[in-house]
């Protein structure tokens, strides 16, 4: 059989020699290497004190989107459901009611939105779906957690704070989404 | 050879075709098929006097006849104009075609919204999948759109008369298939609207028809509403013996898990209600509205549904559940699930049943069991009754 590469290399099955069958020199040799890397640079940081900058195409746990007034985007239209892969997302649609017209934003919404964390691959294509700029993925990453039905989230779960009522969480919140979207 | 019977040769895109004196160029390229029919958003072939107004069929004539074979000067309406013999006609060849089609799009969604998100026809709209084909990107309409207060035309149909694109075909459905007319059109050009006499409700038996013919999602199933997404439910073919004699009792139902959410006529490959032995399958508003069980219906099959459709988006393509074969090889233990996904989720509870309720969810009705209707004792499984 013909080797696709040149670069296989056969095994060396020679008899070792006697400073060879000592290993001291190849002891030695490694260490050598592991010594070196003392004076290098670190790679790693010292999670969660610090934390890396997040790429911008960065997607994490998901948001339901407020507009300025505090109300619910989503009108549980369900093309992210449609359009997700993994049919991590469901959701019961209902009427808004006469009184209700500062929770939600349009005639319809979503009574129970839900995601499957436990399904979910965070490809984000929920968020290239919505009408609605109502499904964002954000700079979090799921929590882990010892019981499974921790991660089905709800819509309690998924809504951004609320921007009137708690001004601070909101900007967290946001993350550097805003910051984005000025540079663009 | 039998007595000859006299046909005329029309070639379309073409393709040519032998057809029946007086036939019209849409019918005569709906006997072809395919890419070469023009679309029709007001026309529609059971309706009696219906076309001639959206123009989204506009054709063009490149040869009158054998005997004058000038071209027409202007693009024609297909719907209203019938062929003569050696009469060429060019649809989707002709550039000038499909350019006053985009601009017909363009007009027709000047005054639509663009509420698809919330619409109920959405999956399943005329004008959506017209305006895929045949629209562009935005608009460049800058003033108020039109829009109309709305009105409540009954418990059982919601007009969106914002929605309405004026094709008047449920005005042929109140003329033509109910016996008393209570609906039309008021004013005219611009403030043109569909609307029942002093808000009259809608009480005729077959008025539930008018939310088929409906092309665009004015006219919608109140008893549907805001249930579920179109593609999400699953539509299967069924009839019933139905008391009303001019009910054809054979009705595609849109299931959701065993629960029927909504009730229509069957359509054929144009988007309209499908004939059964030459006469339209109208069915009545009980079969429509109040026949809300699998077990008022004989279930027949799957409807089949166009493989571009999202209706047919992650669906089976059978009816029937596999063998569950899990149990026969545990020793009829069942296996042990680390996690029943009902105790948890809120969403598509096995006991609420909003096929059961007659009117738009409300956030309430998911926060306890749906209490049942006395004549209703919970929904019987369809696949029980299949395997009978």
């Amino acid at each position: 059989m013909n080797a696709l590469t040149n670069r296989a290399k056969p095994v060396d099955r020679r008899k070792m020699n006697f400073m060879e069958r000592i290993y001291l020199v190849a002891i030695f040799k490694g260490m050598m290497i592991t010594f070196s890397h003392i004076f290098k640079k670190k790679p790693t940081i010292n999670y969660p004190e610090k934390t890396r900058p997040f790429s911008p195409v960065f997607r994490g746990l998901h948001i339901l989107n407020r507009d300025e007034e505090g109300r619910e985007n989503c009108t549980a239209c369900g093309l992210c459901a449609v359009a997700c892969p993994a049919e991590a997302i469901t959701m019961e649609a209902a009427e808004r009611q006469p009184g209700e017209e500062d929770l939600y934003r349009e005639e319809k919404y979503a009574a129970r939105y839900e995601i499957n964390m436990l399904r979910c691959i965070f490809c984000g294509l929920c968020e290239e779906a919505c009408p609605k700029d109502a499904i964002y993925l954000s700079e979090t990453f799921a929590p882990s957690d010892y019981q499974r039905k921790q991660f089905i989230y709800k819509k309690e779960d998924l809504l951004i704070p609320h921007p009137l009522k708690q001004p601070e969480e909101y900007k967290k919140a946001l993350g550097n989404k805003v910051k984005r979207e000025k540079a663009n | 050879m039998s007595e000859e019977i006299k046909t005329f040769k029309v070639t379309i895109d073409n393709i040519t075709i032998d057809v029946a004196p007086g036939t019209t160029i849409l019918n005569a390229a709906r006997q072809i098929g395919g890419d070469v029919t023009p679309p029709a958003m007001c026309y529609y072939s059971k309706l009696e006097g219906s076309g001639g107004k959206c123009r989204t069929c506009l054709v063009e004539v490149a040869a009158g006849s054998t005997a004058d074979p000038r071209p027409m000067p202007k693009l024609v309406a297909s719907c209203r104009t019938t062929v003569m013999d050696g009469m060429v006609v060019k649809n989707i060849t002709s550039d000038k075609v499909l350019d006053a089609r985009n601009g017909v799009v363009e007009f027709l969604l000047i005054n639509h919204p663009l509420d698809c998100p919330i619409c109920d026809q959405a999956g399943e709209c005329h004008l959506q999948d017209l305006s895929y084909e045949h629209g562009t990107e935005g608009t460049r309409y800058e003033f108020k759109r039109r829009t109309f207060e709305k009105e409540d035309i009954g418990p059982l149909i919601q007009l969106h008369m914002t929605r309405c694109i004026l094709c008047y075909r449920c005005t042929y459905v109140a003329d033509q298939i109910t016996d008393k007319r209570v609906h039309g059109i008021l004013d005219r050009g611009d403030h043109a609207e569909i609307s029942t006499y002093i808000s009259k409700a809608i009480d005729n038996d077959f008025s539930g028809n008018m939310i088929d013919v409906c092309p665009v999602g004015a006219l919608t199933d109140k008893t549907f509403r805001f249930k579920n997404r179109v593609w999400f439910t699953k539509p299967v073919d069924a009839h019933r013996d139905c008391e009303n004699p001019k009910c054809c009792g054979k009705a595609t139902l849109w299931l959701r898990g065993d629960e029927v959410y909504r009730v229509t006529t069957r359509t054929d490959p144009w988007g309209e209600v499908q004939s059964f032995d030459g006469k339209p399958g109208w069915i009545c508003n009980t079969c429509r509205f109040e026949k809300k069980k699998t077990s008022d219906w004989v279930v027949e099959g799957l409807t089949t549904i166009s493989r571009h459709s999202v209706i047919g988006a992650n669906k089976y393509a059978k009816l029937e559940m596999p063998k569950d074969t899990i149990k026969e090889v545990l020793d009829g233990r069942d296996p042990k699930l680390l996690m029943d996904i009902h105790s948890v989720s809120g969403v598509n509870n096995p006991e609420i049943y909003l096929s059961e309720l007659d009117r738009p969810a409300h956030i309430e009705d998911f926060a306890k069991p749906t209490e049942h209707k006395l004549d209703k004792p919970g929904q019987p499984s369809l696949l029980n009754e299949e395997k009978k």
